[in-house]
């Protein structure tokens, strides 16, 4: 349906776009135990580091091998080296992952032959769990860096079943993609217990940045799943992997241990969520419990209340691939107009979504497109406040960073009950709205009246097509 | 123009630099950035440093020239405040990519300050160089001139690669661009004896302007500000300013220096934070306006309003004292503010167990013993864990500091107040100190804290029951652990239903089934997945006619 373009431009303006190296850091997080290393110059890391600081309100471990220009010229073995040392002895983790960066990717530091040597210098770290992820930050974007490092944790981390090995029925293997909040896991887990399976999830920021309050301060990740569990991930049942981005991920646990997968692309919405119930369903050989039909039921019923609010807005979205997808997806379903979409990245889901163009862009093409084409509803992350606050339009927060707000770790947007609450969320955005900047006047209707565009029909009759 | 290297090596040099001057000549050429552990270093790099100082400047378009990473990961995320242009808010980024790396990235920088200048029409651009563009030769310096010449705007190179320094590092390299491209470039529209510039203040969450109305009633006129709420022209004819205050920072030293060595401007090192600071401060502004000619009254205005705030500020703290009686306040900060808030949360009750010295001077620290005794608890380095414990056990009632150690007291369930740059609070001048008493005297007396120390009731009751229930299944486990046959049929099947392996068994045998039908029918094992597991327990039974049936044969 949508027709991918690129913009011809040399300055990117207001970026939407966050690098690679630390979206692979923040899979790093949702270990136990972990401490993330970005190898790079000292400021890759210290950037990072605030932004998870200030989207999760958290102490959040991320070190830096601190690269300086001699020894990016001479490459960064010793860095690395001294780093894992240092962090292995002080920090006492149970797992160091490791990101590149562009400084370290551009003078090619060959960090797999690295870690060999060191691990042959170092017997005590001849067996300690290293996994290393190749993120330039010239290439690709967040997701994308989460994705390769969760796909290089299951080739490294989890182990091949021995032969005729039995796999645990209720067990089952879950891939989230890095648009999930710890909040989402939550309700997820809940979900799957619910249908008496035993979910494992890699990675699991729900037991790492959910904001709990830890009995002993620890430098390292203060929860999330051990290298343990991942390690048994094999003699699971099945995987779940949610969002396209978990592909490379879902693909390598079922090369390795031959546990099937499925993807479930979205979790927002009500299609997509009867689909997901009725797998668990058929999986565990068990009923939908009562509470789901019940949470379906006040799903259906919020649509119905919202769809006055949300039907016909014309919805300007920024985000990465598999959150736009799921978003987006969700309000055309609920009538919206997509009317501008932009992305950081390329990814197969982009085609699919219910407009004309998908953009990868920055948040100035956002703006730009949401003032020509008269959007009355803005989707991004907090970078977008300057944009909403010129287009004077209502601005609803998701994906990350989100640092001008509390409470972005547990914002839900899966199941049922999370679909239902951004509903709410976005429908009430949109009636404060009217009722603060468009209460009707004497003269509003004569003079705010719009002739049905062109863009109008081509909307109606891709909301066809998708219906059909 | 000089080399990065060259530069460097300048800057280590600063004379006007009190720890620099003590120093022997090898040291003094080893530098004073100290050199980062790596798997244990904090802060940000040089580019960072660099972006900090200069970013104030708030009609100025801030380009950078690198990947996504340098700019995508950091802009907007500094609470500096402008009182006009918006410009110094927009994130600017060449976003170099995999061709940009292989065939250079000059030719896009280009492109972008074009782009730049056609759409937004800046009064100038600054363009700082990161580590992947420096790495493989891009000459921001030339581009930068090339497009000044072509363009017709100021285009200013900020050498600031990340991978050759700390933040602090790049602060300096921030000064010298200014020193070497902007200052001394344009002419004001009129100067008057009574102008200055402030040097290193930045005007986080707006707190220059707690400040500011009272320059404005003495007539003192703040020709340039570096770079807080700042504009272009401004800076560019800064050196007309008759005397400079260094701002609570050695940051921009050499700034300061260079412009009294140049154009003769006198400078002092002030602070606006805490009352006394405040009142010196404004009493050197005076004095060295008078020195460079200003008529003399201005020392008796600058005294009368520093009276009257003073007593003012006193007046508004006194009611804090007796809330804040016996209360603890630990405090780690950085240099001047390790003792020039002391003074102020002293005279508010509070006692100090302990401020950081980290990165303070010689000086700093006599301020400290002068402030709070020969036994002041002077608090070289603290690991997290140690603070932790400190909180944790109750030694101070409040911590004080900046936004990275905020969750060390906060897990601890202790309060705490960000005193450093990320703060969304102003604590400048006289307004500013009783700010701060009032939001100490908030986070000290919120009742939450009471309710997250309290102990979990529930947790006593689980424990009590937990203890019976062991009793009970070790009980249990004991007299299974007697008979094998018990603990093999006790085995579950089929996980979904319940069912055990001996209820199978029994069933099979007390009915004479022989296929997974009928074993189903007879028990609660339907369902998809235990067809293969039946199977096997009907293949290991040995068959043979139920004896019900044989009975009833007979």
């Amino acid at each position: 349906m949508a027709i991918v373009t690129t913009p011809k431009k040399a300055c990117a303006v207001n970026p939407l776009k966050m690098s690679q190296p630390i979206g692979g850091a923040f899979a790093f997080m949702g270990l136990r135990g972990a401490m993330p290393l970005l190898h790079g110059s000292q400021g890759c890391t210290s950037f990072g580091l605030t932004l998870f600081v200030r989207h999760f309100k958290e102490a959040v471990p991320l070190q830096t091998t601190a690269m300086s220009e001699v020894a990016t010229v001479l490459g960064g073995y010793e860095n690395v080296e001294q780093a894992i040392l240092n962090i292995y002895n002080r920090a006492k983790p149970e797992i160091i992952g490791i990101c590149s960066t562009g400084v370290t990717e551009t003078n090619g530091d060959d960090v797999d032959g690295y870690i060999k040597l060191i691990r042959e210098q170092h017997p005590q770290l001849a067996k300690f769990p290293l996994v290393f992820v190749s993120t330039p930050d010239f290439k690709d974007a967040f997701q994308d860096g989460w994705g390769k490092t969760v796909a290089c944790m299951v080739e490294v981390l989890v182990e091949s079943p021995a032969g005729g090995a039995e796999r645990d029925a209720a067990r089952v293997n879950v891939l989230p993609g890095c648009h999930l909040t710890p909040g989402d896991l939550d309700e997820l887990r809940t979900i799957l217990e619910d249908f008496g399976l035993k979910p494992s999830f890699l990675p699991d920021l729900a037991g790492s940045l959910d904001g709990h309050i830890p009995d002993e301060f620890t430098p390292t990740t203060i929860g999330g799943i051990g290298v343990d569990e991942v390690a048994g991930m094999g003699r699971s049942s099945c995987t779940i992997a949610i969002g396209e981005q978990m592909r490379w991920a879902a693909e390598a646990m079922q090369a390795k241990t031959g546990v099937p997968f499925r993807l479930f692309e979205r979790l927002c919405g009500l299609i997509p969520n009867d689909e997901f119930i009725a797998f668990l369903s058929d999986i565990s050989g068990r009923p939908v419990p009562a509470k789901y039909r019940r949470q379906r039921g006040q799903l259906a019923d919020a649509m119905l209340d919202a769809h006055f609010h949300v039907g016909g807005r014309k919805l300007a979205i920024g985000a990465e691939p598999d959150l736009l997808f799921d978003l987006s997806s969700m309000l055309h379903e609920m009538g919206a107009q997509v009317t501008a979409a932009v992305t950081t990245t390329q990814s197969p889901v982009l085609e699919r979504i219910g407009t004309n163009e998908v953009l990868i862009g920055d948040l100035e093409d956002l703006e730009e497109l949401a003032r020509t084409r008269n959007c009355d509803l803005l989707i991004t992350h907090s970078h977008g406040r300057q944009a909403a606050a010129r287009l004077k339009i209502p601005f609803y927060r998701a994906g990350f960073p989100m640092f001008d707000r509390i409470g972005a770790g547990h914002q839900l947007s899966v199941g049922y009950r999370g679909t239902r609450d951004v509903i709410f969320d976005i429908a009430n955005l949109v009636i404060a709205d009217r009722e603060e900047n468009h209460q009707p006047t004497p003269d509003s209707w004569r003079t705010s009246r719009q002739p049905l565009k062109p863009s109008r029909r081509s909307f109606i009759a891709s909301t066809e097509e998708s219906i059909a | 123009m000089s080399s990065l290297s060259a530069t460097i090596q300048n800057i280590f040099n600063e004379p006007g630099c009190a720890k620099n001057a003590n120093k022997s000549d090898a040291e003094r050429n080893k530098g004073c950035t100290k050199q980062v552990q790596p798997g244990g270093a904090a802060g940000g790099c040089a580019f960072d440093g660099a972006k900090i100082a200069l970013q104030p400047f708030t009609d100025v378009a801030h380009l950078v020239h690198g990947p996504i990473a340098c700019e995508g990961n950091s802009w907007d995320n500094r609470g500096a405040a402008s009182s006009g242009a918006s410009i110094w808010r927009t994130g600017l980024t060449t976003d170099m990519n995999e061709t940009d790396i292989v065939f250079g990235g000059e030719k896009r920088l280009y492109k972008a300050i074009k782009e730049i200048i056609n759409k937004y029409n800046p009064s100038a651009i600054f363009v700082y160089q990161t580590c992947v563009p420096a790495m493989i030769g891009d000459d921001i310096n030339a581009v930068c001139k090339a497009a000044s010449q072509k363009l017709g705007k100021p285009v200013i190179p900020v050498n600031s690669p990340g991978f050759v320094g700390s933040k602090n590092l790049g602060n300096k390299l921030a000064g010298e661009a200014l020193l070497e491209h902007v200052i001394g470039t344009h002419e004001p529209d009129y100067t008057t004896p009574y102008d200055i510039n402030l040097i290193g203040e930045y005007n986080l969450s707006g707190e220059l302007w707690q400040v500011k109305p009272l320059l404005d009633e003495l007539g003192i006129r703040i020709l340039s500000c570096i770079s807080g709420d700042g504009k272009y022209r401004e800076v560019a004819s800064s050196h007309r300013a008759r005397a400079a205050m260094m701002v609570c920072s050695k940051a921009m030293i050499s700034v300061a220096r260079k412009m009294e060595e140049r154009y003769g401007i006198p400078f002092f090192e002030g602070s606006f934070y805490g009352i006394q600071d405040s009142s010196d401060s404004l009493r050197q502004i005076a004095r060295l306006l008078v020195e460079r000619g200003a008529p003399s009254e201005l020392i008796e205005r600058t005294e009368a309003v520093i009276a009257r705030e003073e007593a003012g500020a006193w007046a508004a703290i006194e009611p804090y004292k007796p809330r804040f009686a016996g209360k603890r306040a630990l405090l780690i900060t950085g240099g001047v503010k390790s003792w020039s808030v002391v003074a102020a949360l002293q005279e508010a009750g509070l006692e100090l167990v302990g401020t950081s010295v980290k990165k303070s001077t010689k000086q700093d620290k006599e301020r400290i013993k002068e402030l709070m005794g020969q036994d002041a608890h002077m608090i070289e380095d603290m690991t997290p864990r140690e603070i932790y414990k400190m909180l944790k056990d109750a030694k101070a009632d409040i911590m004080l500091s900046g936004g990275k150690s905020q969750f060390v007291a906060l897990k601890a369930a202790m309060p705490w107040l960000d005193i450093n740059q990320e703060r969304c609070h102003a604590y400048m001048g006289y307004l500013g100190m009783v700010k701060l008493v009032e939001e100490i005297d908030k986070a000290l007396f919120n009742p939450m804290w009471e309710q997250l120390r309290r102990p979990v009731p529930w947790e006593e009751v689980a424990k009590n029951r937990q203890t019976k229930v062991m009793a009970q299944m070790d009980a249990q486990a004991a007299e299974v652990a007697a008979d094998p046959e018990t603990t093999r049929r006790a085995k579950k099947v089929c996980f979904c239903k319940e069912v055990d392996l001996g209820t199978l068994e029994d069933a099979i045998r007390s009915h004479g089934l022989t296929s997974v039908e009928a074993v189903r029918q007879h028990t609660n094992a339907f369902g998809g997945c235990c067809k293969r597991r039946i199977e096997d327990i009907l293949a290991k039974m040995p068959v043979s006619s139920p004896p019900a049936m044989l009975q009833a044969a007979e």
